[in-house]
C-alpha cells in the first residue's frame, strides 16, 4: 500500500540524503486542494446543485451543459453532485479509519517501545500475525458477512491500519526513550505514566501525525478499490470508487465518467501524500525533540 | 629544496559551500615531496590535512572547489581528464585511509578487492593475479595468506585489515603513497607495527610517502620533512630533525608539549592547548592561532603572518614571534 | 549458519499457529449459519439440525479448531461443499495464474525501477534524478484500479491492441497467454516500480558516500565496476527485502487486478468463496496465503544472510 509502506521501508534502508526541506509551492497547492475538497464536502447540502440520486433517464451520459456542469452518468444522475457527495464519503472514511489505527496502534507502539520485554514481543508478534493476512481479503470478508455499510468499512480499514501505526510509534519511542530528557525525568522520580504522557507522547505525536496523513491517502485508495468492485460503500451512495467502477462500463462511449472521479481521487490522494511526506521529513525523531 | 619534486602542491585552496557560508578547508598551501622521500603532515582534527590529501588525490566531495595546481610527475592532476587520472591511480598514486573497517568493502572478499586492483591496471589473468595477491599479503606480514583471499574484512582484526589496505595500496607499485592517519583507528600495540611496515616498504620500493597524522610523535624518526598545519594553512615546515630541535611556531611547541613523555613523573598534568581551532566559515583577520597562543600580541591579531624562510630555505614558519630557543633548553 | 536458520524457524511456528487460529475464528464466528446456506430453500429446522450435527457444527469451537488443525497438519484442508473440490485442488488450479501474474509484475517492476534507481543514484541531484523522483512520487498516488482503467482505455478501447479480459493457460498457448497477462502485469508493475526505485536509490546514495567507495575510486577502478559491484551489492540487501515483501504482499493483494481482468487466480477464488459462503475454501486458502506470506519473509531473511556475510557470521 504505496507511500505508507515506503515510509516504513525507508527506515530499513539507510537514511536518505538530507535536503533543506522548505514548504514549496507544491505543498501549498496540496493544502489548497485538500481545503477545497473539505469545503465542498462540508457545504454539500447547501450548495445549489441537483441531488446526486435524482435519475433523469432522458439525459443519460449527457455532455457538459449549464444544467449539469459535468454532465450526467449512466443513470442520468448529475456528475458534479455525485462527485461532491463522493468526496464526503472518501473524507469520512479516509479520516475516521486511520484515527482508529492512530489511537490504538499508537498507544500499543508506545507502550511496547517503552516497556520492552515480553510485552513488546507479544505486541510485535500479534501485529505480525495481523500483517500476515492479505488486508483486502479481510476487509472483504468482514463487509460481506457483517454487511456493507460505511461504519463497517471504516472499522475494518481502521483495524487494518493498526500494525503500521504501531511500528511508527514503537520506532519513535525506541529512539526517544534513550534520550537524556527521558532519563532525566526518571531520575526526578517521574512515574511511567508521567513519562509516557508528558515526555514521550508530544514527541512521538509528530511523526505519528505525519504518518496519519499518509494513512488517509492509503485509506481513500482502499475504500476506492473496494467501492470500485462494488464491495465497499453500499449503492446508491456515491463514492469516487463506485463512480469509477460504473464509469468502466462506458469507457468506449463516455470515458469522462470514469476519468473525472479518477482525477479527483488522484489529486486528493496525491495532496495527502505530499503533505504527509513533507511533514514526515520535517518531524523525523532522529533529528531532535521538543 | 630538491630540484624536481615528484609531487608539488602549488597554492592549493579548497572551498566548500555550506549553509552557514563558504568553508575554506585548505588555505593556499604549498608543499612538495621528492621521489623516495617521506613528508609528514601534522595537525589537529579539522586543520585541513584530510581535505588536502583528498585534493591531491582528486577525491574531493562534489561540492568542493579546488584552486591551484597539483603537479605530479609533471602533470597537473587538477586538469587531468577522468580516464588519464584513472590510469595514474594505484600505479603512481595510492592511498591508505584511516579506518580499514570502513575503507574496505564489507561484502566483497579480500581477494576480490586485491585482484580487481591488479587486473584494473596490470594485464594479469586471474591465476597470476591471485598468486600476486598472496605474495602481497605475505609481504605485509599477514599469516596464512591463501586463506585470507576468501575471507571478508570483518573476519580480520583491525591491524590485519590495515595491512590488507596497505597491500592493496602497494599492489601496483605506486610512486607515491598517501597514508591518512593510518594508525589512528588501531590499538596502540599495533600502531608501531603498521608504521614500521610502511617505513620498511617505502625504503624497499623507493617510494615517496606522505604520512598524515595528528600525533607529532608518529613523525619523529619516520619522516624526512614535516609540515605543521593549522586552520587550513601550513604554519611551519622543516626537515624533521630541525623541526624537533629548533621549532619556531608556538603551535608546534604546544603540540610537542602535549605528547605524554615517558620520563615525566607520574600524574604530571599534560599541558593541553586551551581553546579551540577557529570556525572555518568565519576566518580570523590576524593569525588563526592568536586566540590560543602564549606569545600573542596586538600585531598577531591584526595581521596574518606569511610563511617565510627568514633563516634558512629549508625551515619555514608563519609567525611574528617565533620561538628562538632550541627545544630541550629552558623556555 | 544452521543456528541462525533454526532460530528463525522457531519464531515462525508460533506465528503460523496464531495465523491458523485467527483464520479459523474469522471463518467460524462470522454470522450466517452455514447449514442454512447449504440447504438454501430446502431448509427446515430438522434438516438444518441434522446437517449441523453431520458437519460437526454443534461441537464447541475449540474442538472444531483442533479437529481442523489436525486435518490440516495431515494435509487435508477440507473439501468445498459447493464444487466438491478439495481446497488443495482448487488452489493448485489457481496458483499458476496468480504466480505468473506476481512474477511478471515484479519482473517488470524491477526492470523499470532498478535501472532508474542506479541512474538516479549515480547522478543524484541532477535533472533525471529530480524528474524521476517526482514521477515516482506521483505514481505512488495512483491506485491500482486507476492504472488498470487507464491501461484498459488506452490499449484495449482506443488502440485495441490488447485484450481487456480473458485467460488461456500457458501450456496451451504461450503467446496468447502472455497477451492476456500484459495489461494486468503492467498495472501491478506500475504500482511496484516507484517503491523499488525510491528505496534502492536512497540506499545507493548512502552507500556511494561510504569510505570504501572513495577507496575504490582511489584505486582507479572503472566507474561501472564501482557502481555495479561495489555500490550495488551492499545496497542489494534492501532490494531483496523490498522484492520479497512485495511478492509476499502480491500473493493476496492482486485480487483487484485479477477481478478487473477476469484472471482465474487465487484472489478471485477467495472473493468467490466469500460470496458463496464457502467457508472451507475460505479458511483453507486464507491460511495457505498467510502461511505463504510468512514463509516469504523467512526466505527474505535467509537471502539477507547470503548477501551480507556479516549477518551469516553473526556480526551486525
Amino acid at each position: 500500500m504505496a507511500t505508507l509502506e515506503l515510509a516504513i521501508n525507508e527506515g530499513i534502508a539507510a537514511p536518505p540524503v538530507q535536503r533543506a526541506r522548505r514548504l514549496g509551492p507544491l505543498f501549498w497547492m496540496a493544502i489548497g486542494w485538500v481545503a477545497l475538497v473539505f469545503a465542498v464536502a462540508i457545504l454539500a447540502p447547501v450548495l445549489p446543485m441537483p441531488s446526486p440520486t435524482d435519475m433523469d433517464m432522458l439525459e443519460r451520459r449527457a455532455p457538459f451543459s449549464p444544467d449539469h456542469w459535468l454532465g450526467t452518468d449512466g443513470l442520468g444522475r448529475d456528475e458534479l453532485a455525485r462527485l461532491i457527495y463522493g468526496a464526503r464519503i472518501s473524507l469520512v472514511v479516509g479520516l475516521c479509519a486511520p484515527v482508529i489505527g492512530l489511537t490504538i496502534g499508537g498507544a500499543l507502539g508506545m507502550l511496547a517501545g517503552y516497556f520492552r520485554g515480553r510485552f513488546e514481543a507479544l505486541v510485535v508478534g500479534s501485529m505480525d500475525v495481523l500483517l500476515a493476512f492479505p488486508p483486502l481479503i479481510l476487509a472483504l470478508a468482514v463487509t460481506a458477512y457483517l454487511g456493507q455499510s460505511i461504519l463497517n468499512l471504516t472499522l475494518i480499514l481502521g483495524v487494518l491500519g493498526i500494525p503500521a501505526f504501531m511500528r511508527v510509534a514503537r520506532a519513535s519511542t525506541l529512539t526517544l526513550a534513550r534520550r537524556e530528557f527521558v532519563i532525566a525525568a526518571e531520575a526526578l522520580g517521574a512515574t511511567h505514566a508521567r513519562i509516557l504522557l508528558r515526555e514521550l507522547l508530544p514527541n512521538v505525536m509528530l511523526p505519528l501525525l505525519a504518518f496519519f496523513l499518509l494513512g488517509v491517502a492509503v485509506t481513500i485508495v482502499a475504500e476506492g478499490a473496494l467501492s470500485f468492485l462494488g464491495l465497499g460503500v453500499p449503492p446508491p451512495i456515491a463514492s469516487w470508487g463506485s463512480m469509477i467502477g460504473e464509469g468502466r462500463e462506458s469507457l468506449d462511449v463516455a470515458p469522462r465518467l470514469a476519468f473525472i472521479p479518477a482525477i479527483a481521487m488522484f489529486l486528493t490522494v496525491l495532496s495527502f501524500n505530499l503533505v504527509g511526506d513533507t511533514l514526515r521529513a520535517l518531524t523525523d525523531p532522529r533529528q531532535g525533540a521538543l | 629544496m630538491s630540484g624536481s619534486a615528484l609531487l608539488s602542491v602549488e597554492d592549493v585552496a579548497v572551498d566548500l559551500p555550506t549553509p552557514r557560508g563558504n568553508l575554506r578547508a585548505v588555505d593556499h598551501v604549498d608543499l612538495s615531496v621528492g621521489a623516495g622521500r617521506t613528508l609528514g603532515i601534522v595537525g589537529e582534527s579539522g586543520c585541513g590535512k584530510t581535505m588536502l590529501s583528498r585534493a591531491i588525490l582528486q577525491l574531493l566531495p562534489k561540492k568542493a572547489r579546488l584552486s591551484g595546481r597539483v603537479m605530479f610527475d609533471g602533470q597537473d592532476l587538477a586538469r587531468c581528464d577522468a580516464s588519464a587520472l584513472r590510469k595514474l591511480r594505484a600505479r603512481s598514486l595510492a592511498v591508505v585511509f584511516q579506518d580499514p573497517m570502513t575503507s574496505l568493502n564489507p561484502v566483497l572478499t579480500i581477494g576480490t578487492q586485491l585482484i580487481e586492483t591488479l587486473q584494473a591496471h596490470l594485464e594479469l589473468d586471474t591465476a597470476s593475479a591471485r598468486k600476486r595477491s598472496v605474495e602481497l599479503l605475505a609481504a605485509v606480514g599477514i599469516p596464512a595468506p591463501e586463506q585470507r583471499l576468501s575471507q571478508y574484512p570483518h573476519q580480520l582484526s583491525g591491524g590485519m585489515r590495515q595491512r590488507v589496505a596497505i597491500a592493496i595500496a602497494l599492489s601496483c607499485e605506486p610512486k607515491l603513497l598517501i597514508a591518512d592517519e593510518p594508525t589512528t583507528a588501531l590499538d596502540v600495540t599495533v600502531q608501531a607495527q603498521i608504521l614500521d611496515l610502511l617505513a620498511r616498504e617505502q625504503r624497499r620500493r623507493h617510494m615517496a610517502m606522505i604520512l598524515i597524522t595528528h600525533d607529532l610523535g608518529v613523525v619523529a624518526g619516520r619522516t624526512d620533512e614535516v609540515a605543521v598545519m593549522y586552520a587550513g594553512r601550513v604554519v611551519e615546515r622543516a626537515p624533521t630533525t630541525a623541526l624537533f630541535k629548533t621549532m619556531r611556531m608556538p603551535y608546534t611547541e604546544a603540540l610537542l608539549a602535549a605528547i605524554p613523555k615517558l620520563e615525566a613523573a607520574p600524574h604530571t598534568p599534560l599541558p593541553a592547548i586551551s581553546g579551540r581551532p577557529p570556525d572555518p566559515t568565519r576566518p580570523l583577520h590576524g593569525c588563526s592561532f592568536s586566540p590560543r597562543c602564549r606569545y600573542v600580541d596586538g600585531r598577531c591579531r591584526q595581521e596574518k603572518p606569511a610563511l617565510s624562510d627568514a633563516e634558512s630555505p629549508d625551515h619555514q614558519y608563519a609567525c611574528f614571534h617565533p620561538i628562538r630557543i632550541a627545544v630541550g633548553g629552558v623556555t | 549458519m544452521p543456528g541462525f536458520v533454526a532460530r528463525r524457524l522457531l519464531y515462525l511456528l508460533p506465528v503460523l499457529l496464531a495465523v491458523s487460529l485467527m483464520t479459523f475464528l474469522i471463518a467460524s464466528l462470522l454470522p450466517g449459519d452455514l447449514a442454512y446456506v447449504i440447504l438454501g430453500d430446502q431448509a427446515t429446522p430438522e434438516k438444518v439440525e441434522a446437517l449441523r450435527h453431520d458437519m460437526g457444527l454443534d461441537q464447541p469451537i475449540w474442538w472444531r479448531y483442533l479437529g481442523w488443525l489436525g486435518h490440516v497438519l495431515e494435509g487435508d484442508f477440507g473439501r468445498s461443499f459447493r464444487t466438491g473440490q478439495t481446497v488443495l485442488q482448487a488452489v493448485a488450479e489457481r496458483l499458476p495464474v496468480s504466480f505468473e501474474l506476481m512474477i511478471l509484475a515484479e519482473l517488470i517492476g524491477l526492470a523499470i525501477g532498478v535501472p532508474l534507481a542506479i541512474a538516479c543514484a549515480a547522478k543524484s541531484g541532477g535533472a533525471l534524478d529530480r524528474f524521476m523522483t517526482s514521477t515516482a512520487f506521483g505514481m505512488l498516488s495512483v491506485p491500482t484500479f486507476l492504472s488498470a482503467i487507464l491501461l484498459i482505455y488506452l490499449f484495449a478501447v482506443e488502440l485495441r491492441v490488447l485484450p481487456a479480459t480473458g485467460y488461456v493457460p500457458l501450456a496451451e498457448d504461450p503467446s496468447g497467454n502472455l497477451r492476456f497477462f500484459v495489461l494486468p502485469a503492467l498495472t501491478l508493475a506500475l504500482a511496484e516500480w516507484p517503491g523499488i526505485m525510491r528505496v534502492l536509490r536512497s540506499d545507493m546514495i548512502a552507500t556511494l558516500q561510504e569510505d570504501y567507495i572513495a577507496l575504490a575510486k582511489a584505486k582507479g577502478l572503472k566507474p561501472s565496476r564501482i557502481l555495479f559491484v561495489h555500490a550495488l551489492k551492499p545496497s542489494s540487501l534492501t532490494l531483496v527485502t523490498i522484492t520479497g515483501i512485495n511478492i509476499g504482499r502480491l500473493i493476496g493483494g492482486a485480487l483487484i487486478v485479477e477481478t478487473i481482468f477476469a484472471l482465474p487466480g487465487i484472489g478471485r477464488l477467495l472473493v468467490g468463496a466469500i460470496y458463496t459462503r464457502d467457508l472451507i475454501i475460505l479458511q483453507g486458502v486464507v491460511l495457505l496465503v498467510a502461511a505463504g506470506f510468512v514463509l516469504m519473509n523467512f526466505i527474505v531473511d535467509m537471502l539477507y544472510a547470503v548477501l551480507d556475510p556479516r549477518i551469516r557470521h553473526g556480526h551486525t
